[in-house]
């Protein structure tokens, strides 16, 4: 049973410490004073170079989010947050462009190390040209606090004609792109977070695959909160034109605190014609403490827009960390016969609260949507599903299939589904089915009896549970996954 | 006191004259509970697919004293002749919310009071919880306290509602129901809300099953075409007791049946089952909560929506496991069959789940007539018209098929099939 096996050595290697990711960088950072205002999103504009009409862009977000309240309707509990209280500027103090990695801050560099991404990709982070004859698989962009430091294997996909950069860098380089995409999947006054990282988003992937291009390698983006105070306000945008395809995925960490940091981020995707956008994640924020200290709050809109016939988009979530999750990952499917999907697993343990699920509006003939959601709770934590599925009066032949299963782990969990199916069209079909059980405890004795512990058996079955979703993750995804899942749970038997 | 405004209290400011000076501690904390919540409108969650619009404009006095008595007699005789030995038994008949002792047929081995006589509000309807109930608290003129006394088989009551209205919305009634099952007790109560016209008619039941006791609660709603009928239920069942409800939601031209049911004792069980069949522009709301409050209880539901022209099915149905609810068994279905392109269904199947040992599982489906088996039909000669109409049939067959009471699922059958076929029916 290799899962099990390594489950098990990746919690031994852990010892008693639960997030590994838990370190601070003491690194020199450039901070924008505290609070919200005009002049801070004038501030942040200029640091980001930024043309006249991309400020506006802000300043109009800004002036929305003002009458706009946080959202009440998710099943999550929180003080009111001050969001006055916050820097929404942290960047490192970093040379711009170091030429080998002596040049770079080696402090920068340990966190890498520490994050545990292999060396050679290590140095690519850090802004260093790859020696000639060198290929690696996955492009990346790390994503530090506020700003991206390095971004990997450009040169190779510009040569394919894909453009992969920082957004703040595609705002000055391709502004055409940038203005005729950005902000028309998840319009700046979508909603109260979104309005808020419409005007402070700071910096985030940008991603253009063109017309007929299959992307050469993954596209990665590796998001890291650090700084005490900050909130982290991302804005990606993936735009893949007819005929080609991009498969990107996410990760991200923090360091353990007694504070709440907020991360509030935009993902927008288009998907034109025949185009298909695979985004995978693996959220690995800052879960809090045992009795629920600290921890990332974790508030982020994401929704794909298939646009064109036939295209594609897949989400594929495994959703971890956090001590607030507030997340729906949607499809807006437009397009004839165009596709969404949706797998998502969220685990919940101490006292973590997940609200997610995702959003299916069919608009055109024939779409189809899957969704497989899967929760499971543990210690005291909260976990929902929230999804909608709606059928509009043109779509014809469109098909959704939803399947939610909850398992519980403990008695002082909670475990909620709350699905909204809304069809207007007879020619549609929808089908929707919902568990919630324990793990059976059949499973659980046939494991035992085969000489796993109580521990290494649940995680085997939890690992079994989740199957359906993990195999749609990118292999390598896959397996990191598995292991946080077994670390996330740990402590909640036995 | 707070005055009420149309913009902050929705269709509150209907009622407001009503609402002014009464007495009585119950009807005053209701008027504050509406004051401070007002009437819910769509950006509630429990109403985001029904609104309150349809109420109008006009304020909603309460019913005239005197009522056109030949009308509510054939309102009443239209309902009894749908089935045969119906007219026979025992009846309550309450016409525009109050009590028509000429039209009714007194019981056996059940004890009635009515609220007009000695008004009360039972305990599980709680004016806070709910709006509607505080309004109805607050207006409530009548309605039927109905007891079986331990051990006691009360045999089969019918509830008549008679609602006769004009062709504009002009007035409300509130009647205020309870029904007290003692241990051991038994009893089928069949409620049938009748009518024509336009009025709003927004009883309340308060039902408690004591332990071991059963109640078959069946309600039938063929309200006035311009009527608007709401309901709600609050039933409370004890040990081993047993709440079985059904709703058939036919006539209206707003419709909404809300049942919250709460197992407050081990080994308790609830059903609560339902058929929508709607045409023309009607809107009808099946919505549930039923409450797993104590260990071992089992609930079922299952609910089938039949919608064609423009109308509307909502389905909300919500089961809450609390934590000391371990061993629950808990199952729910919703499926819609939509017969017209502009028709429309809304369906929230909802578990909200802090106990671990349980099974608990929900399921929706949506669709149109299947092709396949229409053409099966056709191809064995059954004409089109025909055929669509016997896949409806056998689409809410199984549904009522759930009713226990041979007379009352003959009576839903009866009902449905004056509807009308498989097209359009107003």
């Amino acid at each position: 049973m290799p899962a099990a096996t390594e489950t098990r050595e990746a919690v031994e290697k852990l010892g008693q410490s639960t997030y590994k990711w838990g370190f601070e960088t003491d690194i020199e950072m450039d901070l924008a004073p505290k609070g919200l205002n005009e002049e801070i999103i004038r501030l942040i504009s200029s640091r980001k170079e930024e043309p006249e009409w991309m400020l506006e862009w802000r300043l109009a977000a800004f002036r929305t989010w003002q009458s706009m309240e946080d959202p009440k309707w998710a099943k999550v509990s929180y003080p009111p947050i001050d969001y006055q209280d916050v820097h929404y500027y942290a960047a490192p103090r970093t040379k711009p462009g170091p030429k080998s990695l002596d040049e770079v801050d080696p402090a920068l560099l340990k966190t890498y190390e520490k994050l545990g991404i292999p060396l050679h990709e290590q140095a690519l982070l850090a802004g260093v040209e790859p020696a000639e004859g060198e290929r690696l698989p996955v492009a990346v962009d790390a994503v530090f606090d506020s700003v991206s430091v390095a971004t990997t294997f450009r040169k190779t996909l510009a040569e394919a004609g894909v453009i992969f950069c920082p957004i703040s860098e595609a705002v000055r380089e391709h502004p055409e792109l940038v203005r005729r995409y950005l902000g028309t999947v998840v319009p700046a006054g979508d909603n109260f977070f979104a309005a808020l990282n419409s005007a402070v988003f700071t910096d985030g992937s940008f991603v253009y695959v063109p017309k007929g291009v299959r992307c050469p390698m993954e596209l990665s983006t590796y998001f890291r909160i650090n700084a005490r105070n900050t909130g982290q306000f991302e804005r990606t945008l993936i735009v893949v034109e007819e005929g080609a395809s991009v498969s990107y995925l996410e990760g991200c960490t923090a360091p353990m605190r007694d504070e709440n940091q907020l991360h509030a981020a935009v993902v927008e995707l288009v998907a034109m014609d025949d185009a298909s956008i695979k985004y995978s994640t693996v959220q690995n924020w800052y879960p809090g403490d045992e009795e629920g200290r600290g921890g990332i709050y974790n508030f982020v809109t994401k929704r794909g827009a298939c646009r064109g016939a036939r295209s594609k988009i897949s989400w594929t979530q495994v959703e971890t960390g956090s001590a607030i999750t507030w997340k729906y990952p949607s499809c807006i499917l437009q397009g004839e016969g165009s596709v969404g999907e949706f797998y998502s697993v969220a685990v919940t343990n101490n006292c973590q609260q997940a609200d997610t699920g995702t959003k299916m509006i069919h608009l055109g003939r024939n779409t189809r949507s899957t969704i497989i959601a899967k929760t499971i709770s543990a210690g005291r934590s909260d976990s929902t599903y929230r999804g909608l599925v709606r059928v509009q009066p043109k779509a014809s032949g469109a098909r959704n299939f939803t399947q939610c299963d909850s398992l519980l782990i403990g008695d002082r969990c909670g475990a909620h589904t709350v699905p909204y199916i809304e069809c207007r069209n007879m020619a549609a079909r929808v089908e929707h089915e919902a568990t919630t059980s324990k793990i059976s405890e059949d499973q659980l004795f046939y494991c035992r009896q085969r000489g796993l512990s109580e521990e290494d058996a649940v995680g085997l079955i939890v690992n079994g549970f989740c199957r359906d979703v993990l195999k749609e993750l990118p292999m390598e995804f896959a397996v990191e996954a598995q292991k946080l899942l077994q670390i996330s749970l740990e402590g909640s038997v036995g | 006191m707070n005055t009420i405004s149309p913009d902050r209290g929705g269709p509150l400011a209907l009622f407001s004259q009503r609402l002014e000076g009464l007495a009585g501690a119950e009807r005053q904390q209701a008027v504050a509970a509406l004051q401070h919540a007002g009437l819910p409108t769509r950006r509630v969650e429990a109403w985001k697919y029904t609104a309150l619009r349809v109420l109008g404009q006009t304020s909603l006095s309460a019913p005239a004293a005197t009522y056109d008595a030949a009308a509510a007699r054939a309102a009443l005789d239209h309902v009894l002749a749908a089935q045969d030995g119906l007219a026979d038994q025992p009846r309550l008949v309450f016409v525009n919310g109050r009590h028509a002792p000429d039209l009714s047929v007194a019981p056996k081995g059940v004890k009635v009071t009515f609220f007009a006589d000695a008004p009360r509000f039972g305990n599980a309807a709680s004016p806070d919880r709910d709006p509607l109930v505080a309004l109805n608290t607050a207006l409530a003129e009548d309605g039927a306290n109905i007891q079986v006394e331990a051990g006691v088989d009360g045999g089969t009551l019918l509830l008549v509602s008679i609602g006769l209205g004009g062709q504009a919305l002009t007035f409300s009634f509130h009647p205020r129901h309870a029904v007290v099952l003692e241990a051991g007790a038994r009893l089928t109560l069949v409620c049938v809300q009748a009518g024509q016209g336009a009025y709003f008619h927004n009883p309340v039941t308060d039902i408690h099953v004591g332990a071991a006791a059963a109640l078959e609660h069946v309600t039938l709603q063929l309200e006035g075409a311009e009527a608007v009928g709401l309901g709600t239920v609050y039933a409370d069942v004890d040990r081993e007791g047993v709440y079985d409800s059904f709703a058939l939601g036919v006539d209206g031209l707003l419709l909404r049946h809300e049942v919250h049911a709460r197992l407050g004792a081990s080994r308790a069980a609830v059903h609560v089952n339902g058929v929508q069949r709607l045409g023309g522009a009607q809107v009808g709301d099946m919505t549930s909560v039923i409450t797993h409050a104590a260990p071992d209880c089992i609930s079922r539901q299952t609910v089938r929506n039949v919608l064609d022209g423009h109308a509307r099915g909502v389905f909300q149905g919500k089961v809450l496991v609390e934590q000391i609810a371990q061993k629950t068994d808990g199952y729910q279905m919703n499926q819609a069959l939509l017969l017209s392109p502009d028709a429309e269904i809304d369906a929230k199947p909802e578990l909200e789940i802090y106990a671990d040992d349980v099974r608990c599982s929900h399921g929706a489906t949506v669709g149109a007539l299947d092709d396949e088996q229409l053409f099966y039909l056709r191809s064995r000669g059954v004409p089109d018209a025909q055929a669509r109409q016997i896949l409806i049939e056998a689409f809410v067959d199984e549904t009522l098929g759930l009713i226990a009471h041979e007379g009352a699922q003959a009576l839903c059958r009866a009902m449905l099939a004056r509807k009308g076929g498989a097209g359009e029916s107003a």
